[in-house]
């Protein structure tokens, strides 16, 4: 198998300052240990509602998220928790929707896949493969045409480069050049489908070329080369010098849906798997950290302390918030007053 | 500026669009031909020009991306006017009109709102057969979320658009091009007709016909003939689909106890089936004979002028049933 995941060179590390360096560990450490806890809540059936989880991908969200502003955009997919958390979205909130509460961060109207935080410039997922892509150029020529320096960013996976509103986003993208990055989370599978098994040219970076856009294939488990990456990206865009393709090389250690690794049913084998453990993009920036000194053994320790924390009061807060009222089931189809 | 004049229906819209670009800074117009002298039937013309290409935006033919466009710039606080000049294409955009913008308001709990006006033109007449002819209403109604208005003359054309523009859900606003060169009063200035609020166009008490868009104008071709026959029928125009007035078509059907309704869509799950469904489910009573549909028989657009003659209900179709209905 080819190997897309390369150690973190310290020397690329050196450039970005050593608290944003700290800074999007933390991010990446939240996101996982939220997927953690709620891989375990789906398997006791305490959450019932599909779960996507993002373990294996963090350095993505957290990466591309560490270069924008609350007013940049950024549009999520079915596979939400990390681009949401990422984004600065609070977690109790999270918690409290993939359980259906009222106090969900969609009311329990939307469930795992619609995630939403618009105060923090998320404004929304969706369950729709590429849905959201052309919604992220929207927001763009939104800011294009307010003459603001504000970017939005579309992140979905390898699938959505098989629908056509892709390349219809793609080319409308790059010819009013709006400032906008798509950000393709290829785990290597469509669902239960190798990409090579559903993608005539499996370089989706490639594609770029087509449109007169620069895109860029990247190891999506270093976060350095995506931070890197992206902050070109998104100056490039900030500038109006248009839209950039970003292809991230990941794998999603857990199923296409739910807390199981689908070894069982045979979609990939354990040699596969372990490989990609090995390289988890976690442990890879930790290990840097702490052999570059930036972060002590003690800081990392109350650093897994204060997130354990953190989940356990959206656990507490999700179970103790009430259910929507059944008598609203109908409120919100359509917003009353003015625009 | 005030006063009222005799325009076209085209000149009701294209004004619309001058006075609300004008006014409302993140008003934007966007879709296949909006710069073309033809496409639209010039219901543009001259926008360009004054507005210049970034408010007045022609675009590939991509309707999925283009609507999804224009549901992302709604998203971040524009006020997207989006076209499609035929709505046999808008079947492109139906994932982005009915998973996104319909649902995005429910979706998030009430967080978010998408306030676009996704205008369709139905394109129909001069053989142009099963792919250039479509009228899409009752997709639209059958969607939860989205708005759906039909106006019916020169006056609703602006009234409507503007009320659709103003409003802060996506809005499908349908208008039919056998209406374009229809000449009405409206007034110059900004207005709105109210969107869920239908209109009695002629008072009658001996049947009810219920119709809109283009086919108002046939109904009111068949009143004023029943009319000589001593029928005295009663006209509602909807206006909308939905909301749908159903209070008007219940007061009305109480007082003649007999319905037409006329729609220039399929008869099958059609406008006119939800609004018959809905007589019968509530004021069954008050019916005193069963309620008739007109509207298209279950094919698909011929070309050959010969059949679409047979095709296209008119006010001898509308005619027919209500004779039928009473009985004559």
């Amino acid at each position: 198998m080819k190997q897309y995941t390369t150690p973190i060179a310290a020397k690329s590390a050196s450039n970005i300052p050593a608290t944003l360096l700290q800074a999007m560990y933390v991010t990446m450490l939240r996101i996982r240990r939220l997927e953690e806890k709620v891989a375990d809540l789906v398997s006791r059936k305490e959450i019932t509602c599909p779960c996507h989880l993002y373990i294996g991908e963090e350095a993505i969200a957290a990466g591309v998220c560490a270069n924008l502003r609350k007013d940049d955009y950024v549009f999520s997919t079915h596979r939400s928790h990390g681009h949401y958390i990422a984004k600065g979205g609070d977690i109790k909130t999270l918690m409290a929707e993939l359980y259906g509460k009222a106090t969900g961060c969609s009311k329990g109207r939307g469930g795992s896949m619609h995630l939403a935080s618009p105060a923090m410039g998320l404004p929304g997922s969706s369950a729709i493969v590429a849905g959201t892509i052309p919604l992220a150029v929207g927001a763009a020529l939104t800011f294009s045409m307010q003459k603001k320096n504000s970017v939005a960013v579309a992140f979905f996976g390898d699938g959505a480069v098989n629908e056509g509103v892709w390349y219809e986003s793609l080319n409308f993208a790059s010819l009013k050049k709006l400032p906008v990055i798509f950000v393709c989370e290829n785990n290597l599978y469509s669902t239960h489908m190798p990409i090579a098994s559903c993608l005539a040219n499996t370089n989706i970076y490639k594609k770029a070329e087509a449109f007169n856009l620069p895109g860029f294939r990247v190891d999506g488990n270093n976060i350095v080369e995506i931070f890197e990456t992206a902050k070109r990206a998104i100056e490039n865009a900030r500038n109006a010098k248009g839209p950039s393709l970003i292809e991230c090389m990941t794998y999603r250690w857990r199923g296409h849906v739910g807390p199981n690794y689908d070894l069982a049913k045979g979609l990939r084998s354990k040699q596969e798997l372990d490989y990609w453990i090995n390289k988890c993009p976690i442990l890879a920036l930790e290990e840097l950290l702490i052999g570059q000194g930036i972060m002590s053994k003690s800081e990392k320790k109350r650093i897994y302390e204060d997130i354990e924390r953190e989940m356990e009061n959206a656990l507490t807060f999700a179970k103790e918030s009430p259910y929507p009222d059944q008598n609203e089931l109908s409120n919100n189809v359509f917003k009353a007053g003015n625009r | 500026m005030s006063g009222t004049r005799s325009i076209s229906y085209v000149q009701a819209i294209n004004e619309t669009f001058c006075q609300i670009l004008e006014k409302d800074e993140q008003a934007f117009l966007i879709g296949q031909g909006v710069t073309s002298p033809w496409f639209v039937g010039n219901t543009t013309i001259g926008l360009i020009d004054r507005f210049g290409p970034g408010r007045v935006i022609d675009t590939p033919v991509s309707e999925n991306g283009i609507t999804g466009i224009a549901v992302g710039a709604a998203l971040a606080g524009m006020h997207p006017i989006l076209v499609h000049p035929r709505m046999d294409f808008m079947y492109y955009a139906m994932d982005q009109i009915a998973n996104h913008a319909a649902n995005w308001h429910y979706m998030f709990g009430g967080q978010l709102s998408v306030p676009i006006t996704i205008w369709g033109i139905i394109n129909r007449g001069g053989e142009q057969a099963a792919q250039h002819s479509q009228a899409l209403q009752s997709i639209a109604m059958h969607i939860p979320g989205l708005k759906v208005v039909m106006p019916g003359t020169p006056y609703d054309a602006k009234g409507l658009l503007v009320a659709s523009i103003e409003d802060p859900n996506p809005v499908v606003y349908i208008d039919d091009r056998w209406l374009y060169n229809q000449v009405g009063e409206v007034p110059e200035e900004l207005y709105s007709v109210p969107i869920g609020k239908g209109i009695i166009r002629r008072a009658g008490k001996d049947i009810t016909i219920v119709a809109s868009s283009y086919m108002i104008t046939e109904a009111n071709k068949a009143a004023v003939t029943l009319e000589k026959d001593g029928i005295d029928a009663e006209l509602i125009d909807l206006r909308s689909l939905t909301p749908l007035d159903e209070n008007i078509i219940f007061q009305s059907v109480k007082k003649t106890g007999k319905l037409v309704i006329a729609d220039g869509g399929w008869k099958s799950c059609g406008v006119a089936a939800e609004i018959a469904a809905t007589v019968a489910g509530n004021i069954f009573e008050y019916l005193k004979s069963p309620i008739i549909r007109v509207s298209l028989p279950n094919t698909p657009a011929p070309a050959s002028s010969a059949l679409e003659k047979v095709y296209y209900p008119d006010a001898n179709s509308i005619i027919s049933a209500v004779r039928k209905v009473l009985k004559q």
